[in-house]
């Protein structure tokens, strides 16, 4: 199976300088990063030593545990750092207990000696998110092959009052899927088996760490799509997408998982198995409980399997590669694309002329398609019907209208899959562009259409010629994925400058200051920008309710205020 | 100058191919089609002759069933003059392509034919050739670069060999077959696609070209290539040694 993910991007980039510098695969192996990981390592290791003291070692999440590495034997400048966000102080809750020789010999009478990993090299790997921000200390990496052994890891680890981290394929942006401190991680990788498929109804039920991609070609060849796609498809796991509410590209035209995922099946903090993978559209007896464990990153159960509803595969894709002279053209535009394309639109993406220089200049393969003269905006639009020719008639025809009416100020259509790849490529790759050209701040925002580019200009004004900040994200469903790139992170010079003005900001537009990411660890203090004390005190109340001892994925989501 | 181009409808290079349960072909039903990739090249190298003043007319050829006209339109949009579409529902062989190719050389007269080096459908690898034969032309195949004389009347084509690069001078008229290094194709602007819905494309039948389609080949089976087995992981390097050794038999 080919992994294309990004975390195999960052070791792809490093060895692509290294040794094959005319290498143009973009599918790296997955192996490739881990020279990356472990070099990194030894010198996190060191740190660690200096800074973590005793039990209840209190740890900033942004400054002292913090450092640059300019992996300058690599060639090319790779920014790591560990930190979280600004609000900086969280302490290791002391009532969890510490792992000891026992727990482990349980665990190992429960999976077996070989899916109770203690060897740290390979922990290296589970305790740092892909972005190389966030380091926990996890001692013990468990790996479940049933639900029934999930049940039993968590009784236990209940009974005991010890922490976990549900993790997948680990390529979340906001710490949420690795240890804060040393709570004993449990993946659900090898949960990777695809239980039925139903071709008539669509409904394909699987276990939580089938691979995204593998998902999709397993679909592929019943004539299925997924309902979700995503950049980190290579890598992540449906159990992670599902509770992360992750977004996407289609999202535009599927919706979101809280509509097709039909079912689910997770373990709450006693062990209890709650089975609800329906896989029925319609059920409406009590409370829909399944869309509790939909985006609550694993703080309430941790989901096993689910059921989703796929739509058929369609024949016919086209995709449009547009400049636009400003924003208020992009939204133009859409509002045209949506009455005119309706049925068949299937993406609405884009990205500003930064982003654009940005992936130009920082992307390997990357061609202009509209080389003629610089542009402030570029759309891609993607339709997805069951009929070539009036689709594309219907396309062209909306194409060469908005032309006409001077929403569009140039733009191409893909003749082919290849081309319409290389324009995918212009909006995929901004991701592993902004690695490649150093340090970065993300966020990702929902924002009411109409003000939504007002923050990347005022944020690009507060900072001026000190960063370079780009804007680019589902323009569909009003997604701004707002980037901050600097050549080294900065903290006291940037980050100040960007938070809390970004989290007030969004808070003053009624937007939400995470649109698709999710909250982690990076932005559990912040859900007030979002959300009203009461609501967050109802969270509160189910958290305690179905976790008590809050041994599910502790610090996140909630803030610490309420949680400990 | 004029310059004809031939240009393909082909199951596109990145579809997945299958092959019909009862072997005789492969599925092309509900499948995107898409231009050749070489007759891609092939064309935006008459464009760029054309842009440099070295030409004057571009014409783009297509043979197969009407859908040809999506591929000729492509042609267009990215910049041919006008179109031609030989109508044929038939099974075609590069033989019987070279010989309307030369019906249509003789009522058109260009004075350089531009291929792909092969389709990717087939792989045949032939057309270019045939007509340089029929035609008694001169051919320049696998160009990965091509340099035009106007004055002399001679094209100077490198071309991709085994030993490297051979070159070659061709006088005027003649056949040109292009590689892969040759170009990177255009896209098609929306400006251009609009231009190009009233380009003409004139349409032809084999019999009127007085061709007649048969082939003494015979397709007896298409079957896919023998999947590649899954790998193991080995938990030694005695296990590794024993299996290069024994079930491997490489060392």
């Amino acid at each position: 199976m080919t992994k294309h993910n990004s975390r195999a991007t960052i070791g792809f980039l490093l060895r692509s300088f290294t040794y094959c510098p005319s290498n143009p695969s973009l599918l790296p192996s997955a192996t490739s990063s881990s020279r990356f990981t472990s070099a990194f390592d030894e010198k996190h290791k060191l740190l660690q030593r200096d800074i973590v003291h005793g039990d209840h070692q209190v740890l900033s999440f942004f400054n002292p545990f913090r450092y640059f590495v300019e992996t300058k034997q690599w060639g090319v400048g790779i920014q790591r750092k560990c930190y979280g966000s600004v609000a900086g102080l969280v302490q290791r809750n002391p009532r969890f207990s510490k792992l000891n020789d026992d727990d482990v010999r349980y665990f190992e009478g429960i999976l077996g000696d070989k899916n109770v990993v203690q060897d740290e090299d390979k922990l290296v790997t589970s305790n740092t998110d892909w972005m190389h921000k966030y380091n926990g200390s996890s001692k013990l990496l468990l790996q479940p092959r049933t639900t029934e052994q999930v049940s039993q890891i968590l009784k236990y680890c209940n009974s005991r009052c010890l922490a976990v981290v549900p993790q997948g394929g680990n390529t979340g942006l906001v710490g949420g899927s690795v240890p804060v401190f040393d709570e004993v991680i449990i993946s659900l990788s090898s949960m990777n088996k695809i239980i039925s498929f139903d071709k008539v109804s669509g409904v394909l039920v699987c276990e939580a760490g089938c691979i995204l991609e593998s998902i999709m070609s397993f679909l592929d060849n019943e004539g299925f799509v997924m309902p979700l796609d995503l950049g980190a498809k290579g890598s992540c796991q449906i159990g992670g997408n599902v509770s992360t509410n992750a977004g996407g590209l289609r999202l535009v035209r599927y919706g979101s998982l809280h509509g097709n995922i039909l079912g689910i099946e997770a373990v709450l903090a006693n062990g209890t198995v709650l089975d609800m993978l329906k896989t029925v559209r319609k059920d409406n007896t009590g409370y829909d409980l399944k869309h509790l464990f939909i985006g609550s990153e694993g703080s309430l159960g941790i989901v096993t399997k689910v059921s989703i509803l796929t739509p058929p595969k369609l024949s016919s894709v086209n995709v449009a590669f547009l400049a636009c002279k400003d924003y208020s053209s992009c939204q133009k535009l859409l509002q045209e694309a949506k009455r005119k394309l309706g049925e068949i639109l299937s993406a609405f993406e884009f990205l500003d002329g930064q982003s654009m220089n940005l992936v130009l200049n920082h992307l390997e393969g990357a061609r202009n398609p509209i080389p003629t003269s610089p542009h402030n905006f570029y759309v891609l639009i993607e339709t997805t019907g069951s009929d070539d020719t009036s689709d594309k008639q219907k396309l062209e025809a909306f194409l060469l209208g908005s032309m006409e009416n001077d929403l569009i100020s140039d733009g191409v259509l893909a003749q082919d899959i290849n081309q319409a790849s290389s324009f995918w490529l212009l909006r995929e790759g901004i991701p592993e562009a902004l690695m490649r050209a150093g340090a970065v701040y993300k966020y990702d925002l929902s924002i009411p259409l109409e003000h939504m580019y007002n923050l990347v200009e005022e944020m690009r004004s507060k900072l001026g010629n000190t960063a370079n900040v780009i804007g680019y994200g589902h323009l569909g469903d009003g997604n701004l994925h707002l980037n901050v790139s600097t050549p080294h992170y900065d903290d006291d010079k940037i980050l100040s400058q960007i938070e809390p003005f970004v989290y007030e900001w969004t808070s003053k537009h009624l937007g939400s200051i995470s649109a698709e990411h999710g909250l982690g660890l990076m932005k559990a203090n912040k859900i007030f920008y979002s959300k009203s004390r009461e609501t967050v005190q109802l969270m509160a109340s189910i958290k305690n309710l179905m976790d008590p001892n809050h041994i599910l994925n502790p610090y996140k989501v909630l803030p610490h205020s309420l949680t400990s | 100058m004029k310059i004809m181009v031939a240009v393909k409808r082909v199951v596109d290079y990145a579809v997945k191919i299958r092959v019909k349960p009862d072997k005789t072909g492969v599925v092309t039903q509900n499948v995107k089609m898409s231009m050749n990739p070489f007759c891609e090249i092939a064309l935006e190298e008459a464009l760029r002759i054309r842009e440099s003043g070295l030409a004057s007319e571009v014409v783009a050829v297509s043979i197969g069933p009407s859908q040809c006209v999506e591929t000729l339109r492509t042609g267009l949009a990215m910049g041919a003059n006008r179109g031609i579409h030989v109508e044929s529902t038939a099974s075609l062989y590069p033989l019987s392509v070279a010989k309307i190719f030369r019906k249509l050389v003789e009522i058109e007269k260009p004075d350089l034919l531009i291929l792909g080096k092969q389709a990717i459908d087939d792989d045949c690898n032939q057309t270019g050739q045939m007509i340089a034969g029929l035609l008694n032309w001169p051919q320049g195949t696998f160009a990965s670069k091509v340099v035009l004389d106007k004055e002399k009347q001679v094209a100077t084509v490198d071309r991709e060999v085994d030993d490297g690069i051979e070159t070659v001078c061709l006088n005027l008229p003649a056949v040109i077959t292009t590689d892969l290094r040759l170009n990177q194709p255009r896209y098609a602007t929306l400006p251009n696609i609009m231009k190009a819905k009233s380009k003409p494309i004139k349409k032809f039948t084999p019999e009127e070209l007085n061709v007649e389609i048969i082939s003494d080949l015979e397709i007896v089976q298409v079957t896919e290539p023998p999947k590649r087995k899954a790998g193991v992981i080995v938990s030694s390097v005695d296990e590794l040694i024993d299996k290069l050794k024994n079930e491997a038999n490489v060392i």
